[in-house]
């Protein structure tokens, strides 16, 4: 399942200091790693906090001390630790954590929606979007080697359920191999009696300032140093994933622009509507932050239509997803028409015939700017 | 002369502490104890500010800033990188105020006791948040006056006694401390050291802005919380209670008289908080007694 790819790529990237605590639909992560190290099959300190926010209070000292941290969450957990998401970004700390993507309450629901990462966008964090339990395990080793070049954390997102807790055979590389990807992590900066200073100090409006663009400029490299390391994984190990992925894009008239597992559906659907004659591809995007901007220009710029689906909702605008791709496509010359799909909000299913459909309406042209797909009546009282 | 404090100066003039800060005591001392192989790490609180700012330090030890709540679970990770790491001989101190130790920051610090992290927590107590500009706080005692509990309406509740919620997590180690009395200080500190598992020390630090005191009593504010029970000096070791000092008990006025938070109230509210103050003496007398038994 995707929660013990999880755990094993927190092993094979040789995490030194976990520190994390269980929720829904996480939980077999904590529970793999716990196991793991008191066997002594992963040679790391588990810290057993009392909640979420210290889970990540824990990876911050962790890591300012000089060792590898990592921990997981999900929705809720997430939110807790919110604060120290911005702590961790802006202190430059390349912490790695999965986050299960779950819907936030209220009403209670324990299932798949992107809302929960994506009200974290700003912190600082980069930010990748999965399709597959391998491409969990390899995203982990992956980003720790961005992460500390850049010194900025990654958050790595996985659908609850659909990734988390389905079963589907993982190739779990050699260590050996692992080694001679990733190198130990050796900060310049850190917490040593030898050598002391001080971290995280009063910074006021002469300085501030210039740290941030530091933050952004550190993101903005990062970019290709995703690509690089991709690279590099796939000359190894045979596998890379990029900023995004291009599939079946080429001359396509019309293209849905997806992330996460609605992606690895849609390439079943679109596989079918080609051979259907259908011009139609699909762009999965799985770095959100940093934003592919240039790639999104290259691959949709020239379609005729684009659809983006959202699993997640900006109250009082639209998908997340859609308001950054059409500000990506602005400044073209002459743009594609985008349309906006808000579907599988609470974990509700989006299946192939949901996605031709999306299609089908997309490649129309003609279709409001934002659809709730599949809206029932629910007898919406707005204000009175 | 002979000196009874190490000589050892690990924090540098020129910080941003108010005239007579208690906390800026509080941690020359607490340093002197522990020396350079100390990693300190400060929640918000007013050493965030006196601390110095970027790019000026008055700490010649690493120091790790962090989010108001999490003294204990950062410190936590930072015990845990130098486990992982070999590093078996370097304290860490977590530095945390009242506020960041008796409110916000409680659930963390229940959290890494209950771990029994190894690790020196203490709480340099100015009984309000300071920082903010002194408002109350649940260290805050009966019947002061603080810019959130106005004189017609001033602290009801009582102080938490966090000592005992320590004890209650079977700390190896707990103990109040006072800047008047550097030596118990220090010796506190050292035994802190020596234990492993979580350590508590209790530091009263007098606020001569947020007390409405001249900045030259201080030390002698300190002094009196001790001289009359207000705050006694007193160590638990393994759920054991030790009372370092038993004073010939001074009336509690002597020491409510010279602060302005307490100007308003009348004899009668004077007069409860003496009997408080007895009931608590007499409640540790007997916590020292049974816990020898």
């Amino acid at each position: 399942m995707g929660n013990h790819a999880a755990a094993y790529g927190a092993k094979l990237a040789k995490a030194e200091v976990v520190a994390a605590y269980p929720i829904t639909p996480q939980t077999q992560t904590v529970e793999k790693i716990s196991e793991m190290v008191a066997s002594g099959e992963m040679q790391a300190e588990f810290i057993k906090v009392e909640s979420e926010h210290s889970a990540m209070a824990a990876c911050i000292g962790a890591s300012a001390a000089g060792a590898r941290a990592f921990t997981a969450t999900s929705s809720q957990g997430l939110a807790l630790m919110h604060e120290l998401l911005h702590w961790a970004g802006g202190a430059r700390l390349p912490i790695v954590m999965t986050n299960v993507n779950r819907a936030m309450a209220p009403g209670w629901n324990i299932w798949s929606e992107q809302t929960d990462s994506l009200a974290q966008r700003d912190t600082g964090w980069m930010q990748i979007y999965c399709e597959s339990n391998q491409e969990v395990l390899d995203t982990i080793i992956q980003s720790f080697k961005v992460s500390e070049k850049v010194l900025l954390p990654t958050m790595i997102c996985l659908d609850g359920f659909s990734l988390s807790h389905t079963y589907e055979i993982v190739d779990v590389p050699d260590q050996q191999l692992i080694d001679s990807y990733l190198p130990s992590f050796d900060p310049e900066y850190k917490l040593d009696v030898d050598n002391p200073q001080t971290f995280g100090a009063m910074n006021s409006p002469d300085w501030y300032y210039e740290m941030r663009y530091q933050i952004h400029r550190a993101m903005v490299e990062a970019k290709s140093l995703i690509i690089e390391a991709n690279k590099e994984f796939d000359e190894i190990f045979g596998r890379s994933y990029g900023l995004v992925e291009n599939y079946r894009c080429e001359d396509a008239e019309t293209i849905i622009i997806a992330s996460g597992t609605i992606a690895s559906t849609a390439k079943d659907v679109i596989d079918t509507m080609i051979r259907n004659g259908t011009s139609v591809g699909l762009l999965r995007i799985r770095s959100f932050r940093p934003f592919p901007e240039e790639e999104i220009r290259e691959i949709a710029g020239k379609a005729k239509n684009v659809g983006v689906i959202d699993r997640n909702i900006s109250f009082g605008h639209e998908g997340v997803f859609f308001t950054e791709t059409k500000a990506s496509l602005y400044d073209l010359p002459e743009h594609p028409k985008a349309f906006g799909f808000i579907a599988g909000l609470g974990g509700r299913d989006v299946t192939p015939e949901d996605i031709e459909d999306m299609i089908r309406i997309t490649a129309s042209g003609d279709a409001d700017e934002v659809t709730w797909y599949k809206l029932k009546d629910a007898g919406v009282v707005v204000t009175k | 002369m002979r000196l009874t404090l190490p000589e050892q100066e690990l924090m540098s003039s020129g910080h941003k502490g108010c005239q007579g800060c208690g906390g800026v005591m509080a941690m020359r001392y607490a340093l002197k104890a522990l020396g350079e192989d100390t990693i300190v790490v400060i929640p918000a609180c007013c050493w965030t500010v006196l601390e110095g700012e970027f790019p000026y330090t008055s700490l010649r030890v690493p120091l790790l800033h962090t989010a108001f709540e999490t003294a204990a679970s950062a410190s936590s990770g930072v015990r845990a990188a130098l486990r992982v790491k070999g590093k078996d001989d370097v304290n860490v101190m977590a530095w945390a105020g009242d506020g960041g130790t008796f409110d916000i920051g409680m659930q963390a610090l229940s959290g890494a006791v209950e771990r029994n992290e190894d690790f020196i927590y203490v709480c340099y107590d100015n009984e309000g948040y300071m920082n903010t500009g002194i408002q109350r706080s649940s260290s805050t005692p009966y019947g002061a006056w603080t810019t959130t509990t106005p004189v017609d309406a001033f602290e009801k509740a009582h102080k938490k006694n966090m000592v005992d919620i320590m004890v209650s997590h079977d700390i190896p180690y707990a103990a109040t401390a006072s800047i008047a009395y550097p030596e118990d200080l220090i010796r506190k500190l050292n035994k802190a050291k020596s234990i492993e598992g979580a350590k508590f020390i209790h530091i009263l630090a007098p606020c001569p802005s947020g007390w409405r005191c001249a900045s030259n009593q201080t030390v002698k504010l300190a002094r009196l919380a001790v001289e009359t029970n207000v705050f006694p000096l007193y160590e638990v070791e393994h759920g054991k209670y030790t009372i370092n000092r038993k004073p010939r008990k001074k009336p509690a006025k002597e020491y409510l008289s010279l602060q302005g938070r307490f100007r308003h109230i009348s004899d009668e509210v004077a007069a409860e908080i003496q009997e408080q103050i007895d009931a608590g003496w007499e409640k540790l007398l007997k916590k020292e007694k049974d816990s020898m038994e």
